[in-house]
Parts: C-alpha cells; structure tokens; sequence
C-alpha cells in the first residue's frame, strides 16, 4: 500500500487577479451598465418628447400664419398682404410673432426685422438663426415664402425660450447622467462587497479543508437564501465525503488488522506442512485445508468490497420498483427447512403487500443475514419470528431470535466491520453481517436497529416506500 | 469436447488447461485477445473460457463481441478478477452465458463449463426428462419413480428440475443458488445441503438406489448408475 504525501498547503499569497477574472467586478461592471443604458434611454426619450414637442407646435403655428397670409395675397395682392401684416404686428400679444416683407431688391416693405437674415437663402425651408429685432438680438424659427412680383415674404416665431427651456432641460440630463455613472458605480461596488462576502465563508472552508481540515463546515445563516442552500449542499457533499473516506479507512484498518489472523493460519499451515509432512496423506490435507482459509480470506474480502460498493451508493442505478413480500416468502422458504433441521422453529408473518424502490438483491442478502444471524446463534427448540409488516410508508422486516443476544454497551458497535461480540468469538463468521445489513439499509435511506427481544436479538430493518 | 481457454495469466491457464484435460476434454489456448479470436473465429468449441483482461488490444469484452457480430453461438464462460456486479451485467449483455470471479475453485468452473455445453443441446421444447426411473413432467407438474407419484413443493420441483436438465454433471451449490433460487451471494448457512436432504428424503429413500450424489468438494449430481 503506498501512502500519498499530504499536499503541502500553498504559503504563496495569492496574486491579485487581473480585475476582470473578478467574478464580483465582471457582475458589478453588468449591473453598472445595464443601469447606465437604460439611465441614458430615459433620457434620450424625455428628450425627444419635450423639446420635440414644442419645436412641432411652433412650426404648426408659423405654417398657419403663413397659410392665412397667403390667402389675404390672393384676395388683395401685396397691400392686403401688408395690411394684413401690419394688423398683426399691432395685435401681437406675446410678442414673439416675426414678419417681413421685402421687395426684390431687398428693400423693407413692412415687418419687425430690420432686415433679412444673414444665411437665409432658400424659401420653403427652416432655417433657425439668430436675429435683431428692435435692436435685441434673439433666435427664431424663420420660413421664407416667395410672393408674386418677386417679393419675399418671412414668417417666424422668436424661440429664445424655448431655446433656454432646452439648455435647461440639456444641462439637467446631463447632470443626471452623471448621477447616474456615480450610483450605477456605487451599486455595482456594493453588490462586489456582497457577493464577496456571501463567498467568502465558502471560499474560507474549501480551502481549509483542501489543505487537510476536513472538519470544517460552511457556515449558515439560516435565512434559506441560494446562498443558504448552497452552503447546505456543500456540506452534505462534505459529509458524505467524510464517511467515504472514514470507510475506506475502517477497510484498510481492518485488512491490516483482521485478515493477517487468516493468512498467518493459512501460511503456517503451509510451512508446517511443507517442513513436517511426512506422508503424502498430511500434504494433501493441509494443502486443502490451507485452501479452505484462503477461500474463508476471498470471502471476507469479497464482503468488505460489496459493502464499499453499497456505501460508495454505486448501486442506486439498480434500484427499482420491487413487491417485497413474494421475495420474503421465497426468502421463508429457503430458510424455514434450515430452522426445521436445526430444531428451530420459524413463525413468520408477512404483509401481503410491500412496495419498495430499492434493489431485490441487495435486500434479498441483507435479509438472509439476518436470519443466518439468528439461527447462528439461537439455542435448540427456540423460536424465530421473522415479520414484514408496512406502517405509515415504512416496511419493517423484523428478525427476533431467543439466542445470547448482544449485551447493551455492544449494540451500537455490533454494524460495525469485524466487530464481533465476546460471546461469538467461538462461532464461525467474519463479523460482516450486520455492516452489509446497516449499509443496504442506509442505501435504502432507513435503519438498522438492533434491540433486546429479552433474551436474544431484535433486529429491526426499516425501509422508507419512498426514497429519494 | 472442445474447450478453448483465452487467458493470460501462465499460471491460472496452465492449471485451467491441465485439469480440462485430465477431465477428458480437447483443450486449445491462447494468451491474448487477439489469437484468442482468430481461433475462436476459424476453428469450432464447443465451449470458450475467457478471461476480461487480455494483451493484445482486444479485451474479453471485445472479443466476445465480434464473435457473437458473426453469429457464433459457441456457449461462453467469463473468467474474471472484476468482481462488481455491474462487472457480471456487463459480460452476460455482451453475450457471455456465465461469468465466474476469480479465485474460483477449478470443480465450479469445470462444473458450469459442462453446464453450459449441456444446454446448448437440450434447448429444445421439452416436456419430460427422465434420469433411471424418476421421470419428471414439466406441463402437468408430476414427480414419478418407477411408476410411484411423489409429491413436491414447487421450489423442490424446480430444484429437481434443474438437477435432471444437468443430469450426469456436477452442480454446485452456487449453481442451484443461481438457477433455483435467483441469489447471487453465498448465504452464510448451508441452505442448499438441507433442501437437497429434503429432496433425497422424497426420491431416494423410499427407493432402493440412490439417484442424488454429493460429489465431495464440488457439489451434487443427479445420475442413474447405468448410466
């Protein structure tokens, strides 16, 4: 057997990480920017609909004021034009309309611009440029429209507060953007911390146990959170681990321990034979005999390794849907002519039905364990009360014997591997039974429970109808 | 008959071959998978004893396999030292007729080797067997010896049963275990020899010559003497 060297724990601190390998900063740099885009799409639609908005109403009002300019042209020509211009100028009430009429030279007809704007060259378009109206310069949203006789006319509106509004509005989305990149990187540094520290337990515990500690758990809150039942199922897995590997320890111990008794008779009866036999008689026989030990160590071997495939729960991918009660019979049967010839007597009752998910021959072994057990070690003319009933989802197959017994202070040990009781020491076995019967128990996700049936054994195998 | 061994192992093969041989049977051998195949391909068994492991790049497994993808039925014995019982499923689905774990006493594997070249030939649709005067009728159920009725639980008729389809050759106590009972593990206590008694008690001892022998360190055989 060799023994591996336990792996030296890493002393090398561990180099900071290009950020980005960061789980915690890869998830904060997503959260920051799934807030930043949809931040800025708020704003760019608030935007649109506000500024939008007015611009649309103003170019409605220019169009209408152009539209009923051009029908007082029609009705009177250039005077009606400038009359009606004229009118509207007088009646302005905000203030804000814009007029020009000018003839093909350029000269100033009528209207509240000094002149032409600079830049203004197309008709029919929107042009929004500065002006100077009564000497105050201002923006406006200007059309230019061609008159008969080569005049020009220019309707406007003075927008300088709309456009302020906009500056407003622009400086103030602004700002908020900028709030925005704050809290988004603030959101995303906390929720680094949190998911930091929600691993940090786990991180903690596996390395620990990586480097040999494998009493450490992940602690738990208890809020039942993922993180909650993520640090349960580590611990099932640690557990589970645990008993594997104190399993494979009891195995190796008792190897060691419990089958150099065999191999040391088989070898001395070898050597004793080979140097002391005088007939060919003698060889012979201790030949055989030798080979009966060896078969009695395969056997032993044999049970220890079932018992470490059934521990390791290799054979869970047998399990079916099984009707118990037809197996016991059978089971009954065999063993009840045994009981008979050795002066026993077998009661036996057996439910009629007993639905289990689990595998026929592992309980089919476990059972005829049992009942080897108890006819082992019953006195002559005793009872036998082999039960299988079902009570509220559990099958308890029952072995109760009048025999020895197993004195109080031994019962928790008796599943134990090559354990056997003082008063047993004299009988043939390898002290397998009970651990192969606990472990397809377990397998089965129920119990063994040995009790004092007063005088003798008890044993009870409960199996869950439902495992999971 | 015609056995072929396809083991590696000098020792286990040598020990195999010998004790065939001494048994009245024509023995070939080979060390690896792949002459293993080229005999069992090109020359006619009457039975294969095959380990898993194999040299040669053509596993027990494998060898099996492509056997039985050219349709020869040659009855097949696993000799194997992979002891799980996934190990045991996977030979018989490769189309193995028995699988033996190793160590095994050498009076098993002769015992199921024979067993097995029996079966081949009595596949038949048989309705009765008969071994001296105990006669046996599969449909009707019925037990007679030299025309006297002998009454059976069921299980002690299968057990009979089997023992006459295996009329003349050993069968070992993990055999019945296996085609009676359906058990795949070895009880502790001596079942099997308290159901045979049983048996004995009703076909052999009301009757002058015993049909049912133990054969020491193997197992039982059901034979007339004449035969």
């Amino acid at each position: 057997m060799t023994i591996t060297e336990p792996v030296k724990p890493k002393r090398v601190r561990r180099r900071a990480k290009p950020l980005i390998r960061s789980a915690g900063i890869r998830l904060a740099l997503v959260y920051a920017a799934v807030f930043g885009l949809s931040a800025f799409a708020l704003a760019v639609s608030l935007w649109y609909s506000t500024v939008g908005l007015l611009q649309r109403q103003v170019e409605v009002a220019i169009r209408n004021d152009a539209t009923a300019l051009g029908d007082h042209l029609t009705v009177g020509g250039v005077p009606s034009l400038a009359l009606a211009i004229r009118d509207r100028l007088a009646n302005n009430v905000d203030g804000d309309a814009i007029y020009l009429l000018i003839d093909p030279l350029g000269n100033h007809i009528v209207g509240n611009l000094d002149r032409w704007p600079q830049g203004l060259t197309q008709t029919e378009t929107w042009y929004e440029l500065p002006v100077t109206r009564q000497g105050v310069n201002s923006i406006a949203l200007l059309r230019a429209y061609t008159v008969v006789g080569g005049d020009q006319l220019l309707v406007g509106r003075d927008v300088r507060a709309r456009a302020e509004l906009r500056h407003v509005l622009q400086d103030g989305l602004l700002w908020a953007m900028g709030m925005m990149a704050v809290l988004g990187l603030i959101g995303a540094l906390v929720i680094r911390s949190l998911f930091r520290r929600m691993i940090r337990e786990i991180s903690t515990t596996t390395r620990a146990i990586s480097r040999g500690d494998l009493a450490r758990r992940v602690p738990q809150t208890g809020d039942g959170d993922e993180f909650d039942e993520l640090a349960q199922i580590i611990n099932d897995m640690l557990e589970r681990i645990t008993r594997l590997m104190d399993g494979v320890r009891e195995v190796s111990n008792s190897i060691a321990h419990d089958l150099r008794t065999p191999i040391t008779r088989a070898r001395t009866r070898l050597e004793d034979a080979s140097l002391h036999a005088n007939t060919t008689q003698e060889l012979k026989a201790a030949i055989e005999q030798a080979t009966d030990d060896l078969d009695g160590i395969v056997a032993v071997f044999q049970a220890l390794l079932r018992i470490a495939e059934i521990e390791a729960g290799a054979r869970r991918s047998a399990f079916a849907k099984i009707d118990l009660t037809p197996l016991l019979i059978d089971i009954d049967e065999l063993y009840h002519a045994v009981a008979e010839e050795n002066g026993l007597y077998l009661k036996t009752t057996i439910a009629e039905k007993l639905p289990l998910l689990g595998d026929r021959q592992l309980i089919q072994q476990a059972v005829t364990n049992l009942l080897d057990n108890a006819l082992k070690f019953s006195p002559q003319g005793s009872y036998i009360r082999f039960t299988a009933q079902i009570e509220s989802g559990v099958i308890e197959i029952i072995v109760a014997d009048n025999g020895p017994g197993i004195p109080e202070e031994d019962r928790s040990r008796a599943t134990e591997r090559f354990y056997r009781a003082e008063s047993a020491r004299h009988t043939a076995g390898s002290g397998l039974g009970l651990s192969l019967v606990a472990a397809v128990a377990q397998l089965h996700s129920g119990t063994l429970t040995l009790a004092d049936n007063r005088p003798g054994v008890r044993a009870i195998l409960s199996l869950p109808t439902q495992t999971v | 008959m015609r056995i072929l061994v396809v083991e590696d192992d000098k020792d286990v093969a040598g020990f195999v071959v010998k004790g065939l041989r001494e048994a009245g049977h024509t023995v070939e051998h080979a060390d690896n998978g792949r002459d293993g195949l080229f005999l069992a391909a090109s020359e006619n068994f009457d039975a294969i004893i095959l380990d898993r492991m194999l040299p040669g790049g053509i596993d027990g497994l494998r060898l099996l396999e492509t056997l039985r993808a050219q349709d020869n039925v040659t009855p097949v014995v696993f000799l194997s030292a992979l002891s799980q019982v996934d190990d045991r499923v996977k030979g018989l689905k490769a189309g193995g007729d028995d699988y033996l774990t190793k160590p095994f006493a050498f009076a098993e594997l002769l015992a199921r080797v024979e067993a097995l070249t029996r079966r081949g030939k009595t596949d038949g649709p048989t309705t009765k067997l008969a071994v001296g005067d105990l006669e046996i009728d599969l449909l009707a159920r019925g037990v007679k010896r030299s025309g006297q009725k002998i009454d059976l639980q069921p299980r002690e008729f299968r057990l009979l049963e089997y023992l006459m389809r295996h009329a003349g050759q050993v069968v070992t106590r993990t055999m019945l275990l296996e085609g009676v009972w359906d058990y795949h593990f070895d009880p502790q206590t001596n079942v099997i020899d308290v159901h045979i008694s049983r048996l004995r008690q009703k076909i052999d001892k009301p009757f002058e010559i015993p049909l049912l022998h133990t054969v020491r360190n193997a197992g039982y055989m059901l034979r007339s003497e004449d035969v």
